[in-house]
């Protein structure tokens, strides 16, 4: 292991470092609005809609994003779309994304318990009182760690953006590995980067969990 | 249309020879679960253990493969294996060994959940038997386990399978190296080739990993009833 | 001659080809207190459940305050208002304060003022007897707490009727004295009518004018007042009393 190069390779992982933060962030947040609608879709049975989110959702959580972003960026030009590979990455996290959180959320909804849902309606609430109230808080909390168990997921995905070229994290590695030839070297700094990113995310995301779950469920 | 892209699907033996990439990426994937399920299920008992050296370094093994993403773990096998302990296998086995190491990370963390979740009456009645902690182990709590975490299990099937397309990455002849070699190969006569080789190979997995999917999710259900 | 507030006519019920209510008839005056007793299992609780549409049945139908039901939703929502329900398993809303939680449906479903709302929650409290819990989260209260607080949430929307599952069986038996009191107490002082699934005899002994003894979903009797518990009619009532043991 050379320090020297690692050192001289810094200024070059910071900036892919960066890269690979934002497009993550982009796409989570993207995600979210995606699942999230989906699942509000679903959760409130709207014909046509829901049968539609679930051939998305199906489709999207059964194929690899490798081939979603290679049909993006090199088919869909021929088709007369041409985009960006960042757009491309864009879309395709979100859209990879949104399959995963919609199932979170609507896992979430699921999973508030039958009794409850009654005594709303003992109450005399309506669906959508119930829902407001009831389903989408504690649904919510109950879809906590799948969501974030999703985010990380999504982040390390950001990986594969490498295959059509977008400066990242992995692509950075790459291409140092290609243009020196040191293998050992980048790769560390490569997880080492990831290991920034994700450690304490992780440690973040499952305090989260735990200070959301006591808020509404009190254990 | 006599140009149309689609016809390059069934050229000569181009369709067959997408069959054969799918039939690689399928089996690297397989070998990869045998083997990694069967290491993972030692981990996941011995990240049961009391010692706590044992279940500290089995803990980081997991959270390695937790944080590396998986083209990266491709690449560390590919150019590390190679230059430092010179062993100069094919991509297809360094990838299956790489997945059956992910494989087994994932997995060992299924079994601890499920084996501290299997009731501990479950246990000292086994032992009130006479069974040896090792046969109580494969007799009882490992068949419980199994069937208490079978959807995860089938979901890390599914996960692996749609990995496999990175094998492309370390120049494996897996599904999506075929796909990109017929249309490269048929890119003047035929430019819309590429939209429905892509297509195709969407298609592909899909309908490899889908059953899985109904299949995850119907056990699950059931567990619930 | 005393007003009728509840009638149900030929009700009967089936999951798939499995029937759970054989032709139930039966009817309630305002004021009065009828208990269902029976042994365990389904029945009980269908038909309470029945009769503020969290279940639906085949045939039959339920009139109630005069008005035949018609049984859509928006209906039910309606006449929900007026009957109160409270679970074996409280349900409080977890994620409220216990003045939230008597608040939410007089302010959301009735439209009432926050105001308004929140000084008849704090009397009902005091009542209930956990006035200084107002601000504590479900989580903070023990079972007959969690429960008495339940009958209070119910009792905000000024039912007319009130219907308990089996309210005092998931608690400690040091705790069921409160809830039963509680309930006597709406009987004795405010009139409640009140069906009531239990099995606490010597409560529904105390507490009944009218009994309904079910089995596998068929009414077997139908005894006014006390006569139940010292003159069953039937068999299966004679060893159900007997197998009871109070």
């Amino acid at each position: 292991m050379d320090w020297q190069i690692i050192q001289q390779s810094l200024p070059q992982f910071a900036k892919g470092f960066q890269e690979t933060l934002w497009l993550s962030f982009v796409g989570i947040v993207g995600a979210m609005v995606v699942g999230l609608c989906c699942s509000l879709l679903q959760y409130f049975k709207v014909p046509v809609a829901k049968q539609l989110v679930s051939v998305y959702v199906e489709l999207f959580r059964n194929t690899p994003l490798l081939i979603q972003l290679f049909s993006l960026y090199y088919a869909f030009p021929v088709m007369g779309l041409k985009m960006s590979a960042v757009t491309c990455g864009i879309i395709g996290l979100v859209f990879l994304g949104g399959a995963y959180m919609a199932e979170g959320f609507t896992g979430g909804f699921d999973g508030v318990s039958q009794t409850q849902i009654d005594s709303g309606k003992a109450l005399g609430m309506s669906n959508w009182q119930l829902a407001r109230y009831i389903v989408f808080p504690q649904g919510f909390s109950l879809s906590v760690p799948s969501l974030a168990a999703n985010i990380i997921f999504l982040i390390k995905e950001t990986s594969i953006f490498s295959v059509i070229a977008i400066p990242e994290l992995t692509n950075t590695a790459l291409d140092l590995i290609g243009l020196y030839y040191r293998s050992n070297e980048y790769l560390f700094v490569l997880v080492i980067a990831y290991a920034i990113i994700l450690i304490p995310l992780s440690l973040l995301l499952t305090w989260l969990e735990k200070r959301v779950r006591y808020g509404t469920f009190g254990n | 249309m006599e140009h149309s892209g689609i016809s390059v699907l069934f050229q000569g033996r181009n369709f067959v020879r997408l069959l054969g990439g799918l039939w690689t990426s399928v089996w690297i994937a397989a070998l990869a679960l045998l083997f990694g399920l069967l290491l993972g299920a030692l981990i996941g008992l011995a990240r049961t253990s009391k010692n706590k050296l044992v279940r500290a370094i089995f803990r980081i093994y997991l959270e390695f493969f937790r944080i590396v993403p998986t083209v990266v773990l491709l690449f560390l096998f590919y150019y590390i294996l190679p230059r430092q302990f010179g062993l100069n296998w094919p991509g297809s086995v360094m990838a299956t060994i790489a997945f059956a190491l992910w494989v087994s990370a994932e997995f060992s963390d299924i079994v601890r959940g499920a084996l501290i979740s299997v009731p501990k009456v479950q246990q000292e009645s086994g032992l009130a038997l006479g069974l040896s902690k090792w046969q109580l182990f494969i007799y009882v709590l490992l068949p419980q386990a199994f069937q208490l975490e079978l959807p995860a299990t089938i979901n890390l099937a599914t996960r692996v399978i749609k990995t496999t397309s990175l094998l492309m990455m370390i120049s494996v002849m897996d599904l999506i190296n075929v796909g990109q070699q017929i249309i490269e190969a048929n890119n003047q006569s035929h430019p819309t080739a590429v939209f429905w080789i892509y297509g195709l190979i969407f298609l592909l997995y899909f309908i490899v990993d889908y059953p899985l999917s109904l299949w995850s999710k119907k056990v699950a259900r059931r567990k619930q009833d | 001659m005393a007003e009728r507030i509840l009638e149900v006519k030929n009700l009967s019920k089936s999951y798939g080809d499995q029937q759970v209510l054989h032709d139930i008839n039966f009817s309630l005056n305002k004021g009065e207190v009828m208990t269902m007793l029976g042994p365990s299992g389904i029945g009980k609780s269908t038909l309470l459940r029945c009769l503020n549409g969290l279940e639906d049945f085949q045939t039959g139908e339920l009139v109630f305050e005069g008005q035949t039901i018609k049984p859509s939703a928006a209906n039910w929502q309606q006449l929900r208002q007026k009957i109160g329900m409270v679970f074996q398993s409280y349900d409080l809303f977890p994620n409220m304060t216990v003045l939230q939680n008597i608040t939410l449906a007089p302010i959301k479903v009735q439209k009432r003022s926050k105001q308004e709302a929140e000084a008849e929650a704090r009397k009902l409290l005091k009542r209930v007897q956990l006035a200084d819990y107002a601000d504590a989260y479900p989580r903070e209260l023990s079972g007959g707490q969690k429960q008495r607080i339940a009958i209070a949430r119910a009792l905000a929307m000024h039912p007319d009727l009130m219907l308990f599952d089996e309210v005092t069986a998931s608690l400690d038996p040091e705790m069921v004295r409160s809830v039963l009191d509680l309930i006597k107490e709406l009987s004795e002082q405010d009139h409640m009518t009140m069906i009531i699934v239990t099995h606490e005899m010597n409560f529904a002994r105390q507490i009944a004018d009218q009994v309904l003894f079910l089995d596998e979903g068929t009414i077997l009797e139908q005894t006014a007042g006390k006569d139940f518990f010292t003159n069953p009619q039937t068999q299966r009532a004679k060893d159900f009393l007997a197998s009871m043991d109070f």
